[in-house]
């Protein structure tokens, strides 16, 4: 059950990419194109989830368990640290190159776009460099 | 700074963006999961999260599957992606890595932290927004 609920969020999110425009890369970098003709409707997309969201996390936050029975695994971390920062910034710079982040990557690829499997190779690439990282014994956790 | 009329689709985007909120609402309020999509495909090159993979494919699969599902209905719009090959690389690297050590992306940080109000996602969102704006005023008012 947990694994077909999680098809139909993935699909259900996939949809809101595709009709929102956002999994049109050329679209994403018109909203991040603040000096030049700007497309304000990555904000609305935001809006519209948020908007969402915010009774879906009130609701579901003061639960222990959902709604299937399964714990509810809330991010716990709540430190602003270098790390969060650092790695923001550098994932702000690769979306601003190609304007695509990881949903709208795997989007292109399942539309069958060149472009979207060299994006998610990459990706996975930059995350398994991520994980070697971890594993370095001078690595700061 | 001019507001690109032609191309601006408020309602289609907050439609949209209503449905990535209900999607974030399913996997939260049935699975007890954050919808943050790095951290979800992120977990499938963990080794100890191996009891892990079957939900987190089946909604990576969903998301693949997504442009196949909406041409049941209709045509999908039509995409544009600029990058050349060169750039969609080291973009797609800086996302994968940024993304996993700064705990999230666009929808984990940016949609899901938000809608809890997160102090640490909106510093996240605020960080990968500035740095993404630098990045596209450089590429095409500076260099391009």
């Amino acid at each position: 059950m947990n694994i077909l609920i999680a098809l139909l969020s993935g699909l259900i999110f996939g949809l809101g990419l595709i009709i929102s425009g956002m999994a049109n890369p050329a679209k994403v970098l018109g909203f991040l194109d603040l000096a030049g003709n700007w497309d304000p409707s990555l904000i609305f997309v935001m809006g519209g989830a948020i908007a969402l969201g915010v009774f879906a996390f009130r609701f579901g936050g003061r639960r222990t368990a959902s709604l299937l029975g399964q714990p509810m695994q809330m991010p716990t971390a709540k430190q602003i640290d270098r790390r969060l920062v650092i790695g923001s910034a550098i994932f702000g710079v690769g979306w601003g190159l190609a304007g695509i982040c990881p949903g709208p990557a795997l989007v292109l690829l399942g539309a069958g776009a060149g472009q979207g499997v060299v994006f998610v190779l990459a990706l996975l690439a930059g995350m398994a460099l991520f994980e070697a990282s971890q594993r370095l014994p001078t690595s700061r956790r | 700074m001019t507001i690109d009329w032609t191309h601006f689709t408020p309602l289609t985007a907050l439609c949209g963006g209503l449905l990535i909120g209900l999607s974030a609402a399913v996997l939260l309020l049935c699975n007890g999961r954050i919808a943050g999509i790095s951290g979800i495909v992120g977990g499938l090159l963990q080794r100890y999260k191996a009891g892990d993979f079957g939900w987190r494919a089946a909604f990576v699969s969903g998301l693949v599957l997504a442009p196949a599902l909406y041409r049941i209905f209709g045509e999908l719009p039509q995409s544009r992606i600029d990058a050349g090959w060169a750039t969609l690389v080291a973009a797609g690297v800086l996302v994968g890595f940024g993304s996993r050590l700064g705990s999230g992306c666009t929808s984990g940080h940016g949609v899901c932290g938000i809608s809890r109000r997160s102090p640490r996602s909106l510093v996240a969102t605020a960080t990968f927004m500035s740095t993404g704006f630098v990045a596209v005023y450089i590429v095409r008012h500076l260099v391009g």
